[in-house]
């Protein structure tokens, strides 16, 4: 038996890192909120630091609910067009030194989102990761699940449904 | 509603959507997204924001992300419930759901406009509605429970 040599390390590690960082830093909306993605292999996790601008309820205080709803809208579809993304990433199929905002791969478009609010978001960091349920040639379903101190108290999860992008037009 | 017989002054009714108005355009999100209240009363609310470029999802159309607009839509459904005449104490989100029927067109305002459409003791329902400047078809829509806060030691 034989198998080609794996790559160096480094290199695939590189080559993720690129895809992920054009991926993210193209859309200003995840700019804005502050949001950063974590990459363990293919597993994402975004991180929603803590920001004055994303309170909601001064009083409590806590996050915005409409910020709640962001983060994790965020979170589903950087993780799906992740999923899209991955198998020509490892293949080496994209020109990452071409890759910049303007020629990124079209990203899907959300259909419906709905949010279940579980507790009031505390004025701290949050974080959210996403599941792709189901991902089709037209239509995905993704799950989001957020939290902040402890990965088993979630304050908020959600389920969206997306219209697949244009593969023809990437 | 019924007809109670001693309907409060109509000044302090204009005092108290004065003072939701203020409280609306204070809190740290809105003013980050220069949501503006155009009207609120009677359980309805219409609440707006500019076009803005550090909003946009896909930079290559320039439409703005769908986080904002249910930013929004949380923002307006809130308010229509603070401002609804059985007025509770406060309120939070339970469950939101938005519908995207279509791209927002860049460079428009997006004006959100939310009616809570029934009250109970302790839940509110809402739905509501996003335009941007062209009427007809909304950009988006929702449908969301809240919860309904009762003073302590208040009479319900």
């Amino acid at each position: 038996m034989s198998r080609p040599k794996p790559e160096p390390v480094q290199i695939v590690k590189q080559r993720r890192d690129a895809a992920l960082r054009t991926l993210v830093s193209g859309v200003p909306y995840i700019q804005f909120l502050g949001i950063e993605f974590d990459r363990r292999g293919d597993e994402l996790t975004a991180t929603l630091p803590f920001d004055e601008k994303l309170i909601g309820n001064p009083l409590l205080p806590a996050l915005h609910g409409g910020v709640t709803a962001a983060f994790l809208e965020v979170t589903a579809i950087i993780e799906l067009s992740w999923s899209l993304l991955w198998e020509d990433v490892e293949a080496g199929r994209i020109d990452l030194t071409s890759l910049d905002p303007m020629h990124l791969p079209r990203l899907p478009k959300t259909i419906d989102f709905s949010v279940d609010y579980l507790r009031s978001g505390l004025p701290r960091d949050a974080y959210a990761r996403a599941r792709v349920n189901r991902s089709g040639r037209r239509y995905a379903s993704v799950h989001v699940e957020a939290w902040q101190d402890n990965r088993t108290r979630m304050f908020a999860q959600a389920t969206g449904h997306f219209v697949m992008p244009d593969p023809g037009n990437g | 509603m019924s007809g109670t017989p001693t309907p409060p002054p109509q000044e302090s009714d204009a005092q108290k959507l004065e003072l939701a108005r203020q409280f609306i355009e204070k809190i740290p999100h809105s003013r980050a997204l220069s949501m503006r209240v155009d009207a609120i009363g009677g359980g309805a609310a219409v609440i707006s924001m500019p076009y803005d470029l550090r909003l946009v999802g896909d930079p290559r159309s320039g439409v703005i992300h769908g986080g904002a607009v249910s930013a929004l839509m949380d923002t307006c459904c809130g308010a229509a419930v603070m401002s609804h005449p059985e007025a509770p104490a406060g309120t939070a989100t339970i469950d939101l759901r938005i519908d995207y029927m279509r791209a927002a067109t860049p460079g428009q305002r997006i004006t959100a406009r939310a009616e809570c459409y029934h009250i109970t003791r302790s839940v509110a329902f809402v739905r509501a509605t996003a335009h941007d400047e062209e009427a007809g078809l909304p950009v988006a829509s929702a449908t969301g429970a809240f919860t309904v806060e009762r003073p302590k030691g208040g009479a319900q």
